[in-house]
C-alpha cells in the first residue's frame, strides 16, 4: 500500500535529474561569464597599473632614447599615430560614406549593391597583414622607399568596409517620408541626400567612423611594412615614420627593462584613446536615435 | 498637374517606413525626381557614388593581383609542392609552408577549443539568465574586449600570461594529461599553448557577440512553446533557443576563426616563432602570419619575398573562403538582417 506506482517514481525521479541538470548548465553559463570577465579586468588591471607607474611627462615630451640612456618617450610616435589617422580618415571616410550611400539611396536591391556588399565584407575580413604586404607592393616596392602615406593608405583601406555597411545601415533607418518632403519643396536630389537624409542619419555614421578609427588605431600588421618606424621626428609623408602600435611593438620584443615600461605606459594611452573613443561612440549613438523610427 | 498629385496621393498614402523599403523609389517620389531641372548635377552625384562604390571592387581586386604577381617566382619554382614542403631554408632557396600551415591550423583549433563553450555560455547568460541591470554592462565589457589592439595582448601575454603558464598551469598539464602526448616535453611557457590561450581571448568577444545575436533572433514563442510543456530552463534553453540558432552559432564560430587563422601580432610574440612541426602544444611553433610579420623586411633574394608573399596569398584566399562560408550561414539565420561585426 505504502509503495508509490512505478510510473510515478520513475517520473519523480526523471525530475529530480532534470532539476540537477538544469542547475548545472546555469552553474556553467555563470562560470563562463566568469571566465570570460575575468582575463578582460585582469588585462585592464595589469595595464593600469603597469602603464601609470612608467608614465611620466617625458613620455609625451621626449623621442626614444638609445638603450642604456634614462628617460625618453614616445612624443614623435603619438603625433606619427596622428598623422597616420589622419591620411588614413582622409581616404576611409570620404570613399566609405560614399559607397555607403551608393548602397542605400542609389544601388539597393540591385545586383551591383549585394556584389558591393559582399566585396566589402571580403576587404573587411582581410588579415591585417596580407594587407600589409599588398601595400608594400603597390605603394613602397614602386616608391622604392618605406613611407608615412603608404602607411595611412594601408590604414584607410582597412577603414571603408565598416564605415561602409554603418553609414549603410544609418541611412536605411530615415524613413522615406524624409526624403519626400525635401524632394517635394523642391530640393536637388544631391541635395536632399547630402543635407537631408545624411544629416539625419548622421549621429550613425559618426559612430561608424569612430568604431572604424578605434579598430586601426591598434593596427600594428600593417605597419610594419609601410610606415615602418623612425626613432626621430618626421612630418614628411614621404618618409618613414613612427607609430604608437609600432613602437609598442619594438620594445615589447626587446629584452630592456626600461623599454618595456615604455611599451606598457603607450600601451596604457593608446587603449585610453580608444575606449575614449568607443565611450563617445556609445554617448552620441544613445542621444541621437532617431525617435521617429523607434 | 494638380490632378495627377491627387491621384498619387489617393494610390498610396505617404510610405511608411515599415511598408516600402527606403531607397526604393515610390510612386511619389518618382514624381517628384521626374520633374526637377536638376537632372545633371543629380546624374554626376549618383556617378561618384557609384565610382566609390566600386573602388571596393578596385582595392580588393588590386590587392588580389598583385599578391598573384609578386608571388610568381615560388608558384613557378615549388608548385603545389608548396604548400607540402617542411624545409624553410632561405640560404640554399628550400622554401616549404606545411609547419606556418599547421602552426596557423594548430593555434586556431586549440583557440576555438576553448573560446567556443565559454562564448555560448557567455551569450545563453547574457540573453536568458542575466538580469536586467547587469546586461548592458557585461556586454560593454566584452565589446571592449573586443576594441584592446592585438599588439597590447600580445605584451600582456607576454609578461602576465606566458610565466603564468609556465610556472602553474603547464606543469599541472603535463602531470595530469602528459600520456596524452599533448603536453610533454621543455616547458617555455611560449609555445602552441600560449598562442592558442591568447587567441582565444582575442576571438571571444567576436563569436560571444553574434552567437548572442542569433540567439535573440529566436523568437519569442519558441521559448514559450517550450516551457509551456513543462521544461526548464535549460531544457527551454537547448530545445527552444540552440537548436533553431544553431546554424547561425555555427557561422559565428566560424567568423571567430577567420580572425584567428589572420590573427599576426600577439601570436608572433607568443608562439615562439620556430618553423618545426611537434605534437606537443608545449613546442614553440610558427603561424603564416608570424612568418610574414618576422621575415618580410630581411628577405634578401627574390624567391624568399615571393615564397613570404605566396604564405600572404594562401592566407588571403583561405579568409575569404572562410569569412564567406560564415557570413551565408549568420545570413540565413537572421534572414539578412544586417550584422554589426566592428
Amino acid at each position: 500500500m505504502a509503495t508509490t506506482p512505478a510510473v510515478y517514481r520513475n517520473s519523480r525521479s526523471n525530475s529530480v535529474t532534470r532539476m540537477v541538470t538544469d542547475h548545472v548548465f546555469t552553474g556553467l553559463a555563470l562560470l563562463s561569464t566568469v571566465l570570460v570577465v575575468a582575463p578582460l579586468v585582469a588585462i585592464f588591471c595589469y595595464l593600469l597599473y603597469k602603464g601609470a607607474s612608467s608614465l611620466n611627462l617625458a613620455f609625451f615630451t621626449q623621442i626614444p632614447q638609445p638603450v642604456g640612456e634614462p628617460g625618453g618617450g614616445m612624443a614623435n610616435a603619438i603625433f606619427g599615430s596622428g598623422l597616420l589617422l589622419a591620411v588614413g580618415s582622409l581616404l576611409g571616410v570620404p570613399v566609405g560614406i560614399a559607397s555607403g550611400i551608393f548602397l542605400a539611396e542609389f544601388g539597393r536591391g540591385t545586383m551591383l549593391a549585394n556584389a558591393v556588399r559582399f566585396t566589402a565584407d571580403v576587404l573587411n575580413g582581410v588579415p591585417s597583414i596580407v594587407m600589409g604586404i599588398s601595400v608594400y607592393s603597390l605603394i613602397v616596392l614602386p616608391q622604392k622607399h618605406f613611407s608615412a602615406f603608404s602607411g595611412g593608405v594601408a590604414l584607410g583601406i582597412m577603414m571603408i568596409p565598416t564605415i561602409t555597411r554603418t553609414t549603410e545601415e544609418m541611412l536605411a533607418t530615415v524613413p522615406n517620408a524624409v526624403r519626400e518632403a525635401a524632394l517635394g519643396l523642391g530640393v536637388p536630389a544631391w541635395r536632399s541626400v547630402l543635407s537631408i537624409t545624411l544629416r539625419t542619419a548622421s549621429p550613425g555614421i559618426i559612430t561608424g567612423c569612430m568604431l572604424a578609427f578605434a579598430r586601426v588605431a591598434g593596427e600594428t600588421a600593417p605597419l610594419l611594412f609601410t610606415a615602418f618606424g623612425n626613432n626621430f621626428w618626421s612630418h614628411n609623408l614621404n618618409e618613414p615614420i613612427a607609430a604608437l602600435p609600432l613602437q609598442i611593438y619594438v620594445y615589447a620584443i626587446s629584452p630592456y627593462d626600461d623599454w618595456h615600461r615604455l611599451a606598457w605606459a603607450g600601451s596604457l594611452v593608446l587603449i585610453v584613446l580608444i575606449v575614449i573613443s568607443v565611450a563617445l561612440v556609445r554617448f552620441v549613438a544613445s542621444r541621437g536615435t532617431l525617435k521617429a523610427n523607434t | 498637374m494638380d490632378i495627377k498629385i491627387q491621384e498619387v496621393a489617393l494610390n498610396r498614402s505617404p510610405s511608411s517606413p515599415a511598408a516600402s523599403p527606403p531607397g526604393e523609389p515610390s510612386a511619389v517620389r518618382q514624381f517628384l525626381l521626374s520633374r526637377g531641372t536638376s537632372a545633371g548635377p543629380d546624374r554626376a552625384f549618383a556617378l561618384v557614388m557609384l565610382i566609390s562604390a566600386l573602388s571596393i571592387f578596385a582595392i580588393v581586386a588590386l590587392i588580389a593581383t598583385e599578391l598573384v604577381l609578386r608571388s610568381q617566382l615560388s608558384l613557378h619554382k615549388f608548385g603545389i609542392g608548396f604548400f607540402f614542403g617542411s624545409a624553410w631554408d632561405p640560404v640554399t632557396g628550400e622554401f616549404g609552408a606545411l609547419p606556418f600551415i599547421y602552426g596557423t591550423l594548430v593555434s586556431s583549433l586549440v583557440a576555438l577549443l576553448i573560446a567556443v563553450p565559454l562564448s555560448i555560455g557567455l551569450a545563453v547568460f547574457l540573453t536568458e539568465m542575466c538580469p536586467r541591470w547587469l546586461r548592458s554592462p557585461l556586454a560593454f565589457l566584452t565589446e571592449l574586449l573586443a576594441a584592446i589592439p592585438s599588439v597590447v595582448y600580445g605584451l600582456w601575454a607576454v609578461f602576465v600570461l606566458v610565466p603564468l603558464l609556465r610556472e602553474h598551469v603547464n606543469p599541472i598539464l603535463g602531470e595530469t594529461l602528459g600520456w596524452s602526448g599533448f603536453f610533454t616535453g621543455p616547458n617555455y611557457g611560449i609555445g602552441m599553448l600560449a598562442a592558442g590561450v591568447i587567441l582565444a581571448i582575442m576571438i571571444l568577444p567576436i563569436i560571444s557577440s553574434l552567437t548572442r545575436e542569433v540567439m535573440i533572433a529566436v523568437p519569442h514563442a519558441q521559448r514559450e512553446a517550450v516551457l509551456a510543456l513543462g521544461a526548464t530552463r535549460w531544457e527551454m534553453i537547448r530545445m527552444g533557443v540552440l537548436r533553431n540558432a544553431r546554424i547561425g552559432i555555427v557561422g559565428a564560430v566560424i567568423l571567430g576563426l577567420g580572425r584567428a587563422l589572420g590573427e599576426t601580432m600577439a601570436v608572433t610574440m607568443v608562439i615562439g616563432n620556430r618553423p618545426e612541426i611537434a605534437k606537443s602544444l608545449f613546442a614553440p611553433g610558427y603561424s603564416m602570419a608570424s612568418v610574414i610579420a618576422n621575415e618580410f623586411s630581411e628577405a634578401s633574394d627574390d624567391l624568399y619575398l615571393s615564397a613570404l608573399i605566396e604564405i600572404g596569398l594562401a592566407l588571403f584566399l583561405v579568409t575569404i573562403v572562410v569569412n564567406a562560408i560564415a557570413r551565408l550561414l549568420v545570413w540565413v539565420v537572421t534572414r539578412g538582417a544586417p550584422l554589426q561585426v566592428a
